[in-house]
């Protein structure tokens, strides 16, 4: 987490980065002249404030799912060392290895002994390769799985941070069942008698992120997404090209925002404004307060209400129904009005007045 | 109404003959059927409807069928190369079928047990929110009642246009199973051709035992994904059921024709029913349609009652054949 570092601009950060490099100038020549250039500074600040709000309220979702992936993002390893005050990693799965992509441990936050659980992606060439770019394969759920059930044992809530582009998908993982193992978890999570936090941090990969996500509380970070399928899989199976990958984040609703409205993340974790990978440690003090705070509140649940909490919050998710099936349009698409039915079609199918809550 | 059904499906040619993808062999259709839609010559298991699976292992009319008004909407207002609402429209045209799954409490050899049956039809089994909410249901009405359920899969995994909400049936279908485990219920998970990706990673994989048909694609990614991923060639028979068995992942291959009676010796085996629960008197399923249909309905019909009497398979056939 070095912030003096020089990061390539993502494409819509350019006007950003060109209007921080004019004031670093004025800075400059004001240090090397002793000359008080205050007055032409501020308003320059002050417009790359407004200029950085205004671009960052307007991201697509595309541009999030470039945050999300930003290679200065602060991941796992970073909010080890700046969230919690120790860190004691555990290693393997006592079956077939222990598997980098996914971290594990004891660690203390303000003082509470908590098992720490994340996807981890690697900074430099070799840590990736080792960490498979944060795709984990079984025997990281399955460390995964033994170090939750260690938690409960002993009592001690559980915090996971995802950070995964999805489960690792090989002929290794399949031998040694990937599915399963992500199922397990699944299951396991759903039982286990201790408070269990997960925060999205930057990538919600499908079933690989999912598989240490089923939690108390579910929070995302402002600028992370969380998805059933990568926008370039969806784009190449529905779009039959992996190019409409920005159209597929769009279609897929897998910004925080969509995400709270969908109701499938309790919470929006705000990040500092030009996103985490600009100010990596303000990040790391948001999230430090926001996991004590969550904490905290989870921990004054007995353990039947966190079960019956859990279960509920889950129970709920997609029961949005329908009360008749779905049928074509009654009109049919000319040829040249084919686009412009098919743009309208959906939006008439959800004001539908007569949907059903079950 | 099966035979019906099965007369409309798109991927088999009209007509009385059918080629087998598997050992090319031309097969006589009528015969095909027969024979529970199993290749005679190399045993390939073609694919069953939810209808035609359900009339497979249940007892002669004794399946229930619940919530089959649960329909799904475009929550995400989705819209890829056509609106998912258009999809949806026409897979429901299609198959005749409202969503991708079906379920209910039924008797096998008259015992009775909660059964949902995917159908791959359906746009390709996918899991949306209906379908992750039936296989809740069933599980939590088996949980209620204190009896085992089966489910049998057929999916290429979550709908991508129900976008995170069918992920996030993964975890709503777990927390019905990890309910019922903890109650001591039986769950048997019976995997056909094929179940991938988020079904896989979820209840499908969370049986008690967990068998699969000859030849099933099972795996978490689809084959395609991982040979794109590592750029080379895969295995032999890799990622089917002949494959899982010997990692470990499978209790037992069961023969389409012998999958009824498997279960009901798990059942057997395993689960003990409350005084009562059991019917001593029980009719033959009615898929596949055998010559001997009719008289087999005809000696059980006093425990039948509630059975909607259908147009027997077989008659239809016949009134349709030449
Ligand atoms: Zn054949």
């Amino acid at each position: 987490m070095d912030e003096t570092k020089p990061i390539q601009p993502l494409d819509f950060e350019e006007p950003i980065f060109e209007m921080r490099a004019k004031i670093a100038e004025l800075e400059d020549l004001s240090r090397r002249t002793g000359m008080d250039l205050n007055g032409q500074m501020q308003p320059l600040k002050d417009k790359l404030n407004q200029l950085t709000a205004q671009i960052f309220d307007g991201l697509s979702a595309w541009d999030r799912v470039k945050l999300a992936r930003h290679p200065a993002r602060p991941y796992t390893t970073d909010y080890v060392d700046h969230v919690f005050d120790s860190f004691s990693e555990l290693f393997g799965d006592r079956l077939f290895s222990d598997d980098p992509a996914m971290m594990g441990g004891l660690a203390r936050l303000d003082g509470r002994s908590v098992m720490l659980l994340g996807h981890r992606k690697g900074r430099d060439t070799k840590e990736k390769i080792a960490c498979n770019f944060g795709c984990a394969h079984p025997e990281g759920y399955r460390k995964a799985k033994r170090l939750m059930k260690l938690a409960e044992k002993f009592g001690i809530p559980i915090i996971t941070l995802i950070n995964t582009p999805g489960a690792y998908p090989g002929i290794g993982a399949e031998e040694r069942g990937q599915a399963y193992a992500i199922a397990e978890n699944l299951m396991l999570m759903a039982g286990l008698r201790v408070p269990i936090l997960s925060v999205v941090i930057g990538e919600g990969g499908s079933g690989g992120a999912l598989g240490i996500g089923v939690a108390d509380r579910v929070l995302i970070l402002e600028h992370a997404y969380y998805s059933v399928i990568s926008p370039e899989g969806c784009a190449a199976i529905l779009w039959k090209s992996s190019e409409k990958a920005g159209e597929a984040a769009e279609a897929l609703k897998i910004t925080a925002r969509h995400l709270k409205e969908l109701e499938i993340v309790d919470e929006v974790i705000p990040e500092p404004m030009g996103g985490a990978h600009r100010h990596p440690h303000a990040m790391a003090e948001t999230l430090k307060d926001v996991l004590t705070r969550e904490l905290d509140a989870l921990c004054e649940r007995s353990v039947d209400e966190l079960l019956e909490g859990r279960y509920e919050k889950f129970r709920r998710m997609g029961t949005l129904f329908g009360d008749e099936p779905p049928r074509m349009p009654e009109e049919p698409a000319s040829p040249e009005g084919e686009k412009a039915s098919a743009a309208e079609a959906p939006s008439e199918g959800a004001t539908d007045p007569e949907l059903q809550e079950d | 109404m099966a035979w019906k059904r099965f007369r409309k499906k798109k991927d088999l040619p009209s007509g009385l003959w059918v080629k087998c993808p598997s050992c090319r062999a031309t097969l006589f259709k009528k015969e095909l059927i027969r024979n529970g839609n199993v290749c005679g010559q190399c045993e390939h298991h073609f694919p069953l409807t939810a209808r035609e699976r359900v009339d497979m292992l249940a007892d002669g009319g004794s399946f229930q069928e619940q919530s089959p008004d649960l329909y799904p909407i475009d929550r995400l207002e989705f819209v890829d190369r056509e609106p998912y609402a258009h999809k949806l429209a026409r897979a429901v045209e299609k198959t005749g079928q409202n969503e991708a799954a079906i379920y209910g409490p039924c008797t096998m050899e008259g015992k009775p047990v909660v059964l949902c049956v995917m159908d791959f039809t359906f746009i390709g089994g996918s899991m949306g929110c209906v379908v992750g909410e039936k296989v809740t249901r069933a599980v939590e009405l088996a949980t209620e009642k204190n009896w085992p359920v089966i489910v049998v899969s057929a999916s290429g995994g979550a709908r991508m246009h129900e976008g995170a909400l069918s992920l996030m049936q993964m975890a709503k279908t777990s927390c019905a199973i990890s309910r019922h485990d903890a109650q001591g219920g039986l769950f048997i998970s019976v995997l056909s051709n094929p179940t991938t990706g988020g079904v896989m990673a979820s209840f499908a994989a969370l049986g008690d035992l967990i068998v699969a048909e000859p030849g099933a694609l099972i795996g978490f990614a689809g084959p395609r994904v991982i040979k794109e991923t590592l750029r080379q060639q895969l295995p032999d028979g890799f990622q089917r059921s002949e494959f899982l068995l010997p990692h470990g992942f499978l209790d037992q291959i069961i023969h389409r024709k012998d999958l009824r009676s498997s279960l009901v010796d798990f059942l057997d085996h395993l689960w003990t029913y409350a005084e009562g629960e059991v019917q001593t008197e029980w009719l033959e399923p009615s898929f596949p349609p055998q010559e001997e249909d009719t008289e087999t309905v005809e000696e059980g019909t006093d425990t039948g009652e509630g059975d909607k009497s259908e147009p027997s398979p077989e008659g239809e056939e016949a009134a349709k054949t030449p």
